[in-house]
């Protein structure tokens, strides 16, 4: 398992919104160690049996906590990321949808003040390690324990392998959703590489999509992995985007399609789904 | 927010960037009237989208009578299926150079990336491949934006050292938009240099990011009536719907975007070809499923209907329900096939077999039945 551990204790900054507890008492019952939870103005009470903080650094000093989910309203978000950064956290999970792009560069250029700090998301469904909790809305029913990585962009898509997964009898060792924002905290290839040395891992999912580059950076860390690999990468036959301007392509090029990812994963020997069904058959193969 | 060439300019001037006089026209008399106030004029079509000169969506005029005929064949053409609401009629530069200037946001670098090139023009991305070089790029710090001797460096890499003064104020006013209006790209190309040596934006390009038009109210207000796009999208929009148009016959609905764009690649691969993409998100609440297959039977292309839906946190059953109430309250004749997957899946294609509608056990199985019944 890789970022959420027996031992990881966490909280959750937004605790006391709509969406926040319904999470929280998600993430409670299949077995989390939530320690507390972050809502300025409100510190000192209680929300779910947990205690309520009015500022981050105060949870970490009275629980210990290591790790938090953010289920703040986006205007707010990109701040609760950076408090969170700052008071010591090692592990934040960004749920939240909608962050202005603007905001989250600064956040990443702000958190390279704090190395220790992973951020995973924002616009993610957060992590899940089967059998011991879980950051964020990935439903646990769907997921079982096991040697199974998978690391996604998309929410559903995710949510419909690790079915798939637990279908087939392959239990999973640790879900991780990056998001599908621009701007992103982690990427497929610092994910691939935590699970390429986590030894309860021994088959590795990825689920990419079209834009960006991560996936083939992925492909190409991931070459002479001793992970058995299987990829997917949706929108391959999504329209290319009404452009304007050349900014774009001067950036990017020819990357960042689904033709340049597929060719990613199989120049370095990793096979690709064409539908997600079929990502259960490449690791059995 | 993608803003039209004159909306990019007049935000773009209100930061102290130059502009060639220009006049808005909605018909040929006030591209006429424009000419005569101006002189000789580009008449130039308005739409959120690149490559109009190649559409025949630039015409140059040298009297009023040939604006006029300019803007009678401009305005009403469709450009990469934006009909063409107005033109811009500008006066004509005497350039001496063209130079690129534009930032956006490379995902890689998860930064801002700004870019200066004195082989501005039509062909920047040609030139951007085959001789990378002649682009000079800056990372500006996103905190304090770039600093004078950063842009120097830009622009002394660039090869444009004669032009240090000029361009360095035009850095930094076209910077301003990332602060000051959330842009996400801005492109003037090209930046013309006059005869007489002023500095001056031909063209004009800015898109801003749609996540922060909480905090820029009066960009929305002033500009976004302007931009008609596909009806059927901006039908989607007012009902808050992620949704795309396509070309093909079968309507496609999906919770998820990588789910969504997943079962239009098996739509494909099954022979089909859809009509749309449309993301309902996560919850696929009862409501927001009537709201997609409404805007969708709006398009009189749709032969049939492919929903699929993997339910995590929202169960199946309750999604099974919302399907069946839609169907209900739009008395929908077309095929429908759903696809349902996850929580309480066996209770939902139950609720859904008693309403006559064919479950699909997976999305390929469904995408498979969906193009059948639609040949």
């Amino acid at each position: 398992m890789i970022l959420l551990t027996p031992e990881s204790k966490v909280i959750v900054q937004g605790i006391t919104g709509r969406e926040g507890t319904f999470h929280a008492e998600r993430m409670k019952e299949m077995g989390t160690r939530l320690v507390g939870g972050v809502s300025p103005g409100k510190g000192g009470g209680q929300h779910l049996e947990v205690p309520l903080f009015n500022t981050v650094a105060e949870a970490v000093a009275a629980t210990g906590a290591d790790a938090t989910g953010i289920f703040v309203p986006p205007p707010f978000a990109a701040d609760a990321i950076m408090e969170a950064a700052e008071a010591g956290l090692s592990l934040i999970v960004c749920i939240t949808e909608g962050i202005p792009i603007q905001d989250m560069i600064r956040v990443k250029s702000y958190l390279k003040e704090f190395p220790r700090a992973r951020l995973l998301g924002p616009n993610c469904p957060g992590l899940i390690t089967p059998g011991v909790g879980k950051i964020g809305i990935i439903p646990a029913q769907i997921s079982s324990p096991g040697a199974v990585g998978l690391v996604s962009r998309s929410g559903t898509l995710t949510y419909e392998a690790m079915a798939a997964l637990t279908k087939a009898g392959l239990g999973q060792s640790t879900v991780v959703g990056i998001g599908g924002d621009p701007v992103l905290g982690l990427s497929f290839s610092d994910v691939a590489e935590l699970f390429e040395h986590d030894s309860q891992t021994t088959h590795l999912v990825l689920i990419g999509e079209i834009g960006g580059s991560d996936e083939e950076r992925a492909a190409e860390r991931l070459r002479g992995t001793r992970l058995k690999v299987a990829a997917f990468i949706s929108g391959r036959t999504a329209p290319e985007g009404k452009r304007m301007g050349h900014a774009g392509a001067i950036v990017s090029g020819n990357r960042g399609t689904a033709k340049s990812k597929v060719e990613a994963f199989q120049a370095v020997g990793i096979p690709v789904a064409e539908t997600t069904d079929q990502i259960v058959e490449l690791l059995k193969a | 927010m993608k803003l039209l060439e004159y909306q990019a300019k007049e935000v773009l001037q209100s930061f102290g960037l130059e502009i060639p006089p220009g006049r808005v026209a909605r018909t040929p008399e006030e591209a006429a009237a424009a000419a005569r106030e101006i002189g000789p004029v580009a008449v130039k079509a308005q739409v959120p989208v690149g490559g109009r000169g190649k559409a025949g969506g630039i015409k140059l005029a040298q009297t009023p009578e040939d604006a006029a005929v300019a803007a009678g064949q401009i305005i009403g053409m469709e450009i990469k299926g934006f009909r063409v609401p107005l033109v811009y009629c500008e006066g004509a530069l005497d350039i001496k150079q063209e130079i690129y200037l534009g930032f956006t946001v490379d995902r890689d670098a998860r930064a801002n990336i700004l870019m200066l090139s004195a082989r501005g023009g039509m062909d920047i991305e040609a030139v951007a491949q085959e001789t990378p070089d002649a682009i000079s790029r800056l990372y500006p710090n996103p905190w304090r934006g770039p600093l004078d001797f950063e842009i120097r460096r830009l622009v002394f890499a660039a090869g444009l050292g004669d032009l240090v003064g000029p361009l360095t104020k035009v850095v930094r006013l076209l910077y301003r938009a990332i602060p000051e209006r959330d842009a996400l790209t801005a492109e003037i190309n090209p930046l013309v240099v006059t005869g007489d040596g002023r500095v001056v934006a031909g063209d004009a390009k800015l898109e801003t990011d749609e996540n922060a038009a909480f905090r820029h109210k009066e960009l929305e207000e002033r500009y976004s009536t302007v931009i008609e796009g596909d009806q059927y999208e901006v039908e989607a929009k007012k009902r808050g719907l992620t949704y795309v148009s396509l070309d093909g016959d079968i309507g496609v609905i999906g919770n998820g975007a990588g789910l969504c764009m997943g079962t239009l690649d098996l739509v494909q691969r099954a022979g089909g070809e859809a009509a749309n993409f449309c993301d309902i998100g996560g919850g696929a609440k009862a409501e927001v499923v009537k709201n997609a297959l409404q805007v969708i039977l709006m398009n009189p292309k749709v032969k049939g209907v492919l929903i699929n839906v993997f339910g995590g946190i929202t169960r199946a059953d309750e999604v099974a329900r919302g399907v069946v109430e839609a169907r209900a309250a739009l008395k929908m004749k077309l095929p429908l096939v759903v696809r349902l997957s996850g929580t309480n899946e066996e209770e939902g294609k139950r609720i859904l077999r008693e309403n006559g509608i064919e479950p699909g056990d997976n999305g390929w199985e469904a995408a498979q039945k969906i193009v059948e019944l639609t040949r």
